[in-house]
């Protein structure tokens, strides 16, 4: 179990994976996520779902190399096995009932954007999607997206495809042209799932994000996953990854994000020119 | 007859000085040599009531197992533990023999009571270093159980069953099965290695264990019974940790007691080329009294920390820990700040922890459990520098099952609601042990459970298949 059936680069630093893993995809819903070890002494890294496909039993992640644990992941070619896959964790994005929603995306969080405006455009959804990233170089499912959207807007920082700007320029626009969203489905990092919050609470359209915090077991045991929500402590693994965007603190989840950073960065040093040799 | 050994104190246990194990994760005791073994079996009595058996939550055959020892016929001690508990040579290391066997030792009522954990540790010690025969493959009865959780209780059950000739699938969420044995118990307590000759042991004898395979998402209980299960036992552990809601709780440094245990424990982050990281901490403060305060407190220690404290609102003698991991932890030097509740973690400008504000307490009259309940003092506030504050208050049950599962009642603390003794849930054919159950308790009743678990469930598919 747990081979890899596919690999492709979508940008320098984005990869996709299609992993064999049929009890999982019997049961990965969008929203939800696996976590994985690429070796025996790998760190558990959480990954949500991009897409799965029950007949063929596999589940689809895509992940950036930011970390020791994802640049050991893609070590790992077609034909190799991951070590351990475990899922699909979480709470199912809430989808049911939807007539109109914006779906944001940001970088590789359009990859777990994706699954859920396909499965919203499949449930007869009117989709927008607006999907943001820093060059033409890095964009990535742009034609997935086009199919599971009835409107696609894409943003690049520097104005090198698409509109030049930020993601929340584009939603503020399609607001303001009188766009009425039942929600709004934001997932990027967090300084923009924060920002795409403080303009729809602006407008008062109802935003859910997904939230992708430092995990160890992710089913509900160690705790470091909390968030506070609404003043109160929730835990991404079994009361998330999704909540309300306009009741989660993300300054305490971006400073939280950071508790590591000295350990990742000695890694990613030391993990480079390995890297380097391993996948020329 | 081997000589009766008179002596009123216990053959002390040999262990490693504490400055040296204060700093390494290696076992803290090193445990009995033969002689010594065979000595502190010799101070057994062999009384005719046993009281030490009634208080075993496995009930093994202590006397006749000592009396072996006492004779020299260790794999003869060994049959007898063997045919109670699955998990020997853990049990002796972990169980609180304080409390329950050796508490109702007839020689602990002028002297000190017989070690009985540490001949049920040298036996199972022994038995794996000496013995080289794979336990014998049962005879299959062709009826399948499922058990969740490859921690104690669900080991324990499997083991119980397979020997009666079930063929038993155990599915573990984690990566590596025996729960709390490898997530939660540090090496220098319990090591890991230990545990995976059990659990090796029970794969020899048919046992079958699916890691990764976390039960209410990936399979539900009601799965598990189309798969041809005849009946599940659920051992899915305790869960989410509890903190105090006090303010700065959110701050780089704050664990829970089950984090920072499990990035040690299960994840090996004390060792130099671990891939899991964990904070360098100096100065730690472990709030909570019990044994997984104890653990994480040394755990930090062993890590380099220079000054620990356990900050606990009751006094030294409230400590729920057991009397030997306190007094452990005093000899490797954690300080025990008793009497003291915290009110704020305090944090720098990054967002790291630089202090605990605590204030202390007084006991006042006894609330309802009997012990006597912590005050505030008035004014009594006071800080203490730390950069590493790692929260051991308890948990609740893990909430996966209960959510995915229909008609399993629960109580309002998210516990599984259990029948009698022999764990039957409100679901037939659903049977249920250990901290899932009971909230956070101990290793040992979690195997009382699963073993108990395991005959009802032989007699209740026996019986329905009259």
């Amino acid at each position: 179990m747990f081979e890899i059936l596919e690999k492709t680069a979508l940008n320098p630093t984005v990869i996709k994976m299609v992993v064999d893993a049929p009890l999982i995809a019997k049961k990965a819903e969008p929203g939800q996520f696996i976590i994985f070890r690429a070796t025996e002494d790998g760190e558990r890294v959480p990954l949500t779902i991009a897409d799965f496909d029950r007949e063929k039993g596999t589940v689809t992640i895509i992940f950036q190399i930011v970390g020791r644990a994802t640049m050991d992941l893609n070590t790992l070619n077609k034909g190799d096995r991951i070590h351990d896959f475990v899922g699909p964790l979480g709470v199912p994005s809430h989808v049911e009932g939807l007539k109109k929603v914006c779906v944001v995306g940001g970088g590789v969080g359009c990859a777990i954007a994706y699954p859920i405006a396909k499965k919203l455009h499949s449930l007869g959804c009117e989709v927008h999607s607006v999907v943001g990233f820093r060059n033409k170089d890095l964009l990535i499912l742009e034609d997935e997206f086009r199919a599971a959207s009835d409107k696609l807007v894409i943003m690049t920082d520097d104005g090198s495809y698409g509109e030049k700007g930020l993601v929340t320029a584009a939603l503020e626009r399609l607001i303001t042209e009188g766009n009425q969203y039942d929600e709004v489905i934001a997932i990027g990092p967090l300084v923009m799932m924060k920002f795409v919050c403080a303009v729809t609470k602006k407008y008062n359209v109802k935003t859910v994000v997904s939230m992708n915090p430092i995990m160890i077991d992710g089913t509900g045991m160690c705790g470091g996953c909390r968030l506070t929500v609404g003043g109160e402590t929730k835990f991404a693994c079994v009361d998330g990854p999704d909540f309300d965007g306009h009741l989660v603190d993300f300054d305490e989840a971006m400073s939280r994000g950071t508790m590591y950073r000295d350990f990742e960065q000695k890694a990613r040093e030391e993990g480079c020119n390995l890297l380097n040799k391993e996948v020329e | 007859m081997a000589q009766r050994n008179m002596s009123n104190e216990k053959c002390p246990m040999p262990s490693q000085d504490p400055k040296v194990r204060a700093r390494n994760f290696n076992e803290v005791a090193t445990g009995y040599t033969y002689d010594m073994a065979v000595g502190e079996a010799r101070r057994c009595l062999n009384c005719k009531n046993k009281p030490c058996v009634s208080a075993c939550p496995v009930a093994i055959d202590i006397p006749a197992f000592i009396e072996r020892v006492a004779n020299e016929d260790m794999e003869g001690a060994f049959e007898i533990i063997s045919r109670s508990s699955a998990l020997p040579a853990v049990c002796g290391r972990v169980c609180p023999q304080e409390n329950q066997c050796e508490g109702k030792c007839v020689r602990g009522i002028k002297g000190e009571s017989v070690g009985i954990g540490r001949l049920e540790r040298f036996v199972a010690d022994w038995h794996r270093e000496h013995s080289s025969e794979t336990p014998a493959m049962p005879q299959p009865n062709g009826h399948k159980v499922a058990i969740i959780g490859a921690g104690p209780s669900g080991l324990t059950a499997a083991g119980d069953l397979a020997k009666m000739g079930y063929k038993v699938t155990v599915y573990e969420a984690l990566h590596t099965a025996g729960g709390v044995l490898v997530y939660g118990i540090p090496e220098f307590r319990l090591p890991k290695a230990i545990v995976q000759k059990e659990i090796d042991n029970l794969k020899a004898i048919g046992v079958d264990i699916e890691t990764n395979m976390v039960i209410g998402k990936v399979l539900t209980v009601d799965e598990l019974f189309d798969m041809g299960n005849e009946a599940v036992f659920i051992g899915s552990g305790a869960g989410l940790p509890r903190f105090m809601n006090i303010p700065g709780e959110s701050l780089k440094g704050v664990y829970s007691a089950n984090e920072y245990l499990t990035r040690v424990n299960l994840m090996k982050a004390y060792r130099p080329d671990s891939k899991t990281p964990i904070k360098k901490s100096s100065k730690v403060a472990v709030v909570g009294g019990g044994n997984v305060a104890m653990d994480a407190a040394r755990s930090a220690m062993r890590l380099g920390a220079d000054t620990v404290y356990i900050v606990y609102r009751r006094g030294m003698e409230e400590l729920p820990a057991r009397k030997e991991e306190v007094e452990h932890a005093m000899e490797e030097g954690i300080i025990f700040k008793t009497l003291n509740n915290p009110v704020e973690i305090l944090g720098d400008e990054n967002g790291f922890v630089r202090g605990i504000r605590c204030i202390e307490m007084e006991l006042g009259e006894p609330d309802a459990s009997g012990r006597r309940r912590p005050v505030e003092k008035p004014g009594s506030e006071f800080e203490l520098e730390v950069d590493t504050v790692i929260m051991s208050i308890g948990t609740s049950p893990n909430p996966l099952i209960r959510s995915t599962t229909p008609g399993l009642e629960t109580n309002r603390h998210g516990c599984i609601v259990t029948e009698g003794d022999n764990g039957l849930t409100s679901r037939e054919g659903v049977y249920a042990g250990g901290d899932a159950v009971t909230g956070a308790a101990t290793v040992i009743l979690a195997m009382g459970a699963g073993k108990n678990a395991a005959k009802a469930i032989d007699e209740y598919i026996k019986s329905k298949n009259k």
